[in-house]
């Protein structure tokens, strides 16, 4: 709720500098050139961008691309009157809404693809055919409706959008408000909920972890460091013993799973590699001059 | 130009984002449809409130942000539990009811 709190002190400032600029607010009952040429144009962004977020394969172009159609909406808010709601919409869906998005995406992982695979046969052509049969009845159905007078929200929006709209919520759809908040802590309760988790055994104590690996044998002292001193001390670089091969027993089990670990005593030998090839190259060409 | 127009996109819009959910199997990128689809949503209640005049549509689309924000935290929270015990955010990999 202070999210909503923050974003309606901002609408209030946003709403002040909008009637100061008489062109936004006659432009609620009369569509201007300029608003015709911004719908076009930002229409035809709008609608690019919701085409990129279902035909990108990565979930991230997808996200950014559903950024891109959200800000373009708050815009077209603005042009309506919507000025609590166009700024809200900046602040609540690509502020918050798609940086959540982006957390889980990040969380799940980048590389995570779409398995082009289908499970049922041609459900990819039936499910675009359905949706343009939708479309089209959609559209159809508005183009039928006789909607070509409208009335503007010159009066409605006299006093003030945001002063309006208060006194709308606060009045007549109190309740609804009042439900919605209890929607909002059930929903921060339930996310707690599902994300958390329970241990399942108890965590062994150290005293404990001391007598298991004496009664192993195998590694007593604690392991060896990463890092090969006076040259990297990183931790995906394995130690080197004192015949120069990497230790595996100084890096992490996470890292060497992942096949994160760099070895340096291979690069440190390429290196010398190249430094030979290099002076027996010059010293060839040096040769060569002295030929001539 | 005509406010209908808002209207035609909105439609456009939450048809590109109904396709978009039977298209994908992606958990993340349907639940992103879902919400293109609820913006299409308040985008067409939004040119309803300036054509008849009044605030009333403004207040559902404003609704329909708090219950937008609400579906996403607890979605993307049950799309992360799943993913925890799958590996997987595919939608055909979740196909038994226990986890």
């Amino acid at each position: 709720m202070s999210l909503l709190a923050a974003s309606s002190l901002a609408s209030v400032t946003s709403v002040s500098s909008f009637t100061s600029a008489p062109s936004f607010t006659s432009a609620a009952t009369t569509t201007s050139t300029g608003e015709a040429v911004q719908f076009w144009i930002l229409g035809t962004v709008a609608v690019v961008g919701a085409l990129c977020t279902i035909l990108m394969k990565k979930a991230v172009h997808s996200a950014l691309c559903l950024a891109a159609t959200m800000i373009v909406l708050a815009v077209f808010y603005l042009a309506n009157g919507a000025y609590f709601l166009g700024v809200v919409q900046i602040v609540v869906y690509t502020g918050a809404i798609m940086m959540l998005f982006l957390f889980v995406v990040m969380l799940v992982g980048v590389t995570a693809a779409d398995s082009l695979k289908e499970t049922l046969k041609g459900q990819r052509w039936w499910a675009a055919a359905c949706g343009l049969g939708f479309g089209v009845l959609l559209i159809g159905g508005i183009g039928n409706a006789s909607l070509t007078s409208f009335t503007g929200l010159g009066q409605a929006n006299a006093g003030g959008n945001v002063e309006g709209l208060a006194a709308l919520i606060f009045t007549r759809y109190v309740f609804a408000f009042e439900i919605t908040g209890a929607l909002l802590i059930t929903a921060s309760v339930g996310a707690m909920l599902l994300t958390h988790r329970e241990r399942t055994e108890r965590a062994k104590t150290q005293r404990e972890m001391a007598e298991e690996r004496v009664r192993k044998g195998t590694q007593l002292p604690p392991l060896p460091a990463p890092g090969v001193y006076a040259r990297h001390n990183a931790v995906d670089i394995a130690g080197l013993l004192p015949d120069g091969t990497p230790s595996e027993l100084t890096v992490n089990k996470t890292l060497k799973d992942r096949g994160q670990i760099r070895d340096v005593s291979n690069e440190a030998i390429a290196d010398l590699k190249a430094l030979e090839q290099r002076s027996s190259e010059r010293l060839g060409r040096e040769d060569e001059e002295a030929k001539r | 130009m005509n406010p209908v127009n808002y209207l035609y996109l909105a439609s456009l819009l939450f048809t590109i984002g109904a396709a978009g959910v039977l298209i994908r199997r992606n958990a993340i990128v349907v639940f992103m449809c879902i919400e293109l689809m609820l913006n299409a949503c308040n985008l067409a209640f939004v040119a309803f409130s300036r054509m008849h005049g009044n605030l009333d549509g403004q207040i559902i689309a404003f609704f329909t942000m708090v219950v937008a924000a609400a579906e996403v935290v607890v979605g993307l929270a049950i799309i992360v539990s799943l993913f925890r015990s799958r590996h997987s955010a595919s939608v055909d990999d979740a196909s038994l009811m226990k986890l």
